[in-house]
């Protein structure tokens, strides 16, 4: 016989180290077992679609570091990709192979947080996220030798970067790349067959691909579930379409394939950096901007004005997330007339309720900590 | 293909879409531009079923949603993805009038509408009718207005919101929209 006890109502945050920021849980439980799960979003809600409308394009990009700021490279490269097609600006060669390296260098940073603050969520508590934690910082240290900043970085530019890098980034960079992949050995040995992540990960917050699919779930999420979908691949940006490496796909889409699939970027990532550092050629990093799009403005301190032309364009890429999109509607003024986020931490939000009714408040928490929110990037 | 045996995205022009639409759905398409065709709202959810389940378009993965407030109306624009053709297209769907707008939920053909209908009903105020949930998200139950439309007044002094021109510019049009 099964006993039922009266609907009992669980909040999950929002001010609680599993839900990864200020973000609130609704869970309605039935005994242990959850029968309802509701999201509470917002309290980090800053408005930036609403204050983008107000400021020119290049005064927009800081603001696409402070959705995703553990991943603020691809939010900047993002943004700048869409207003290039607006524009139909082309980058110089140099460029592209700066933002590759960058965006990988960043997928590093950022799925080292995934996954130490996973283990986390799992119960290692601090020890895994320390270790991940020391060599993001050694990311985050070439990030300030290329740009002078560690998490808000603002170092994309529309038609290029900001700048190029010192001359001591590039044997930095080496360096690191030969040391990582001891590490990544090192944690494979630490957290694949640990028994407490497998026991409570394993068959956990179930996604078949044809659910990822519908609900509209992107990143290492849709992968995890045997889909084998990535934007580098299928739609090249950047310098993509010159490296070689493989989509780290998952089988059985719980939130342990998540954990292996982000682990296994990781080590794709190292396999990017290989190359670009060998293959990264010489040259301007910052493309003359079509005159017919940048007005000359009579005060000389005024900083130039981009105009793109009447249009719209959605400009996406693969982030450590998943599908980042930028969708811009130009009504020819220096000020976008419609800024869009699409951002993949809020969209892979939608299957939650699905993922983790019927489990207990225990999966409920590996299940958030298998999303991997940026609440910057849910709430915007 | 590209030389070394990557594909590129490939991109479905709205005219080609509205094309595709037209033969099932005469009376569907309302405008088309390249960017995107436009579809009666009468007749959204079956054009999308067919874009969903055509085996030649199949475009199963909703890439984003978002509402543009275009002043004399408002349009849901709809960024769709094939995964397995590996291929894009975008439509489109506009209210009639400023008052009171109101488009079908696509969320009986892709649950991924769910989220982002909730954001473009919470931040610029447009009714999809049919969706299962359809609350605030960002704002609290009881925000007074919709932050995202135009006429939606910020700041001190009520400024309307939109940039004409760059601060320090000259006041002679330069081309564009001066």
């Amino acid at each position: 016989m099964t006993v039922r006890a009266e609907p009992f109502v669980v909040n999950l945050g929002p001010q609680h180290p599993s839900t990864h920021g200020v973000f609130r849980l609704r869970l309605t439980l039935d005994g242990e077992r959850i029968i309802d799960a509701d999201m509470v979003m917002g309290y980090l809600h800053r408005s930036m679609e609403k204050l983008a409308e107000e400021r020119t394009y290049t005064q927009n990009i800081p603001f696409t570091d402070r959705t995703d700021y553990l991943a603020a490279m691809t939010g900047n490269l993002a943004y700048v990709i869409a207003v290039e097609q607006l524009c139909g600006i082309e980058p110089p060669e140099r460029a592209q192979w700066l933002r590759t390296i960058m965006c990988e260098l960043q997928r590093i940073a950022s799925h080292c947080m995934a996954v130490g603050i996973f283990a986390n969520d799992c119960g290692a508590w601090q020890t895994p996220v320390m270790h991940m934690l020391r060599d993001r910082e050694k990311v985050l240290d070439l990030f300030e030798m290329a740009c002078g900043a560690r998490l808000t970085l603002n170092y994309m530019r529309i038609g290029g970067v900001s700048r190029d890098v010192p001359p001591e980034f590039m044997p930095a960079a080496r360096k690191l790349i030969k040391e990582l992949p001891k590490k990544l050995n090192e944690y494979e040995d630490l957290l694949l067959e640990n028994e407490i992540i497998v026991e409570r990960s394993r068959g956990i917050g179930v996604l078949t691909p044809e659910q990822a699919m519908a609900n509209s779930v992107s990143g290492p999420m849709l992968r995890a579930s045997g889909v084998a979908w990535d934007i580098r691949k299928a739609d090249p940006y950047a310098a993509y379409d010159k490296v070689d490496f493989d989509i780290a796909v998952g089988v059985h889409g719980d939130v342990y394939d998540r954990f292996v699939v982000r682990l296994a970027e990781m080590r794709q990532s190292v396999k990017i950096l290989e190359q670009t550092l060998d293959l990264i050629p010489d040259g301007p990093v910052h493309a003359q901007l079509p005159t017919a799009t940048v007005q000359p403005i009579d005060q000389p301190v005024a900083p130039l004005a981009i105009r793109p032309p009447v249009g719209e364009a959605y400009g996406r890429i693969e982030s450590p997330r998943g599908e980042l999109g930028f969708y811009l509607v130009s009504d020819g003024s220096p000020a976008p007339f419609r800024f869009h986020i699409r951002s993949p931490s809020y969209i892979n939000l939608t299957p939650l309720k699905l993922m983790s009714v019927g489990g207990t408040v225990a999966d409920a928490i590996v299940i958030l900590g298998s999303v991997d929110i940026i609440v910057g990037e849910v709430d915007r | 293909m590209l030389s070394n045996g990557l594909s590129v995205t490939k991109i479905i022009t709205g005219l080609d879409i509205a094309h595709r639409i037209e033969q099932m759905f005469p009376a569907a398409v309302e405008d088309a531009l390249p960017e995107a065709a436009t579809v009666t709202p009468a007749q959204l959810l079956d054009a999308c079923s067919f874009l969903r389940d055509d085996p030649e378009l199949k475009f199963e993965f909703l890439s984003s949603l978002t509402a543009v407030d275009r002043l004399e109306y408002f349009e849901v624009v709809y960024h769709l993805t094939s995964i397995r053709l590996n291929q894009m297209t975008a439509i489109k769907v506009k209210t009639t009038g400023r008052e009171n707008p109101r488009v079908p939920s696509v969320t009986p053909i892709w649950p991924g509408a769910n989220l982002q209908e909730r954001e473009a009903y919470d931040l610029m105020g447009i009714v999809f009718v049919g969706h299962p949930d359809l609350r605030r998200v960002f704002l609290w139950d009881g925000f007074d207005g919709w932050p995202l439309r135009k006429d939606y007044l910020i700041g001190p002094g009520g400024r309307f919101p939109g940039l004409e021109r760059f601060p320090g510019e000259s006041p002679e049009p330069l081309g564009g929209r001066g």
